[in-house]
């Protein structure tokens, strides 16, 4: 056996190549395991859902009070349109789009409408469709057909197509002096919509707006147009 | 003790057994038995069904493609098997695999591997293309200027209207009013014009056998002829955004008078809805300008007049 003599502070304290391989390997693994775990928390990501199921006594109607406003104001995409949820539990405002209700139950919707409004894509869905009477109450007013190419537009429209339910929302004036500029709008110009429902059986059923509002992107179809918890969501209907 | 193998010019080596008639003879078989099968339990529930001409002949031509396949696929299988069993390299008496005259190739068999497979695949090219004319285009999009065009002297125009995530459907001759409900007559020529509001989407019918892109600024026409009552899938086939897997809807094949009926009454009950919608075309253009939605027809020609179906005719 060969003794080699060390040079003090040469190498001194260094680890071998295996503890260099481990220690590589180690950091190798944590980083893999990092990025494993973000990319999965960011698939599962989601907006919170609003419970309208749990405390539901059977045979009586839901209430579901929802905003339309032109810019969130906060969050990740501040400047993108979204719908907002009133939260029964609380009474506050949430972001979402996300709501468990009960099946075969009646729901009566207010939406106050805050955005100003355009010309619909298609104007077929100027016509209200799926609701109780395939009617809204505008304002006040029944509704069932909405010319969007007149007035102040559409805003947006609530839209369930696997129903068949379809409610366009009629949009307030831009340029009006109290128009709402970022969410939550209370006592901004605003329209309230109201109209009712009943939900099938347990499912999920995605909801949408058809109206391009994803402004920035190309036709209108992108950003909140694409995105749950902004101008797409579901009915969790739950038993 | 040792079992000495015996070697190739030993009498039980030169007595070879024919192979490839022993071959050709298991092919033949399990392929006549496989065919039958599946010709005589299958093939009458091959999809997507007997709802429309088009929808018969994909039955038809998916049920002979398998007749087809399956003897080629026969064939490999009992070669490959026939090879592992008979001339493995354990088994006594069978030639060194690598070099030899057997390297060399044999020429039948490679005229023969080339003649059976430019038959089949020329016999294939034939086969389709006459399917393809027969149905007028098999139910699938041939674009604004189909080259196959039906002969009947009804035909029914329906505008497909694909748009993030839903399909609408216009009537021209019935005063061009649209739905969300695709109501076709029974034994009626349908020519489907499919197009676009936004994205890349495709309309797909699938018990009547119709597939048609739907393409922003493009009218994309798709022929069937409805043969049976009943209720259809339509569904998006082309992956167009958040909710894709939702965009589906049903349609129905109803009786004529029905259709006719329906197509009265809803003409009626959407009047002052179509007084908003834009005038027919074959194509719209949407507002690129974003948020500020809106569609409009482009100036290229109306539906002609030559199809007629129904009182009405479009405005051109």
């Amino acid at each position: 056996m060969r003794a080699v003599a060390r040079v003090p502070g040469d190498g001194e304290g260094a680890l071998s190549r295996s503890g260099r391989l481990a220690v590589a390997a180690v950091i190798v693994g944590i980083g893999i395991g990092l990025i494993v775990f973000l990319t999965a928390a960011f698939l599962r990501s989601s907006p919170p859902t609003v419970d309208f199921a749990s405390n539901h006594q059977a045979g009586q109607p839901v209430s579901l009070t929802l905003e339309t406003v032109g810019s969130i104001g906060y969050g990740a995409h501040p400047t993108w349109v979204s719908y907002l949820t009133l939260s029964p539990q609380t009474g506050q405002w949430v972001h979402t789009t996300l709501w468990d209700l009960p099946a075969n139950t009646t729901i009566n919707v207010t939406i106050n409408q805050y955005d100003s409004g355009s010309p619909l894509r298609n104007q077929l869905l100027g016509l209200v469709q799926g609701t109780t009477g395939n009617v809204m109450m505008l304002n006040g007013k029944a509704v069932s057909l909405l010319n969007s190419n007149t007035g102040n537009g559409v805003g947006h429209t609530f839209s369930i197509p696997t129903l068949g339910i379809n409610v366009p929302l009629e949009g307030v004036n831009g340029n009006a002096p109290n128009f709402c500029n970022a969410a939550p709008c209370t006592t901004e110009a605003h329209n309230v919509v109201k109209f009712s429902f009943v939900t099938p059986g347990p499912g999920n059923y995605p909801w949408q707006c058809f109206l391009p509002c994803g402004l920035g992107y190309l036709y209108g179809n992108g950003g909140p147009m694409q995105s749950v918890g902004y101008m797409d969501g579901f009915l969790k209907v739950v038993s | 003790m040792s079992a000495e193998a015996p070697s190739p010019s030993t009498p039980e080596a030169t007595a070879e057994p024919h192979h490839f008639r022993r071959i050709l003879t298991i092919w033949i078989a399990v392929s006549v038995v496989g065919d039958l099968l599946f010709a005589i339990f299958v093939g009458p529930h091959v999809p997507p069904g007997r709802m429309s001409d088009t929808a018969t002949s994909d039955s038809v031509d998916f049920t002979i493609l398998f007749l087809v396949a399956l003897p080629v696929l026969v064939g490999v299988w009992v070669y490959m098997g026939y090879a592992i069993v008979m001339w493995r390299a354990s088994r006594p008496g069978v030639p060194e695999p690598v070099g030899g005259p057997r390297a060399r190739g044999n020429l039948r068999v490679q005229i023969a591997w080339i003649a059976s497979t430019t038959v089949v695949v020329l016999a294939l090219f034939v086969f389709g293309t006459v399917e393809l004319y027969v149905t007028n285009g098999s139910g699938g999009g041939e674009g604004p200027n189909p080259i196959w065009t039906p002969t009947s002297a009804t035909i029914l125009p329906v505008q497909v209207i694909a748009q993030q995530w839903r399909f609408t459907f216009r009537y021209p001759t019935f005063g061009g009013f649209e739905t969300p409900d695709l109501i076709l007559p029974v034994n009626t020529t349908v020519e489907f014009h499919v197009t676009s509001l936004d994205v890349i989407h495709d309309f797909w019918a699938y018990q009547i056998g119709v597939k048609a892109d739907a393409n922003p600024g493009s009218d994309n026409i798709a022929y069937t002829t409805t043969k049976q009552l009943g209720t259809f899938t339509v569904r998006c086939d082309e992956l167009c955004g958040l909710w894709h897997g939702a965009m589906y809807d049903f349609g129905r094949v109803v009786s004529k008078s029905s259709f006719e009926q329906w197509a009265a009454r809803t003409e009626i009950q959407l009047a002052a809805l179509t007084k908003t919608l834009p005038p027919f075309a074959l194509t719209y253009t949407p507002d690129a300008n974003g948020a500020d939605g809106g569609f409009y027809p482009d100036t290229n020609d109306p539906y002609s007049n030559v199809e007629t179906y129904g009182a009405t005719q479009p405005s051109s």
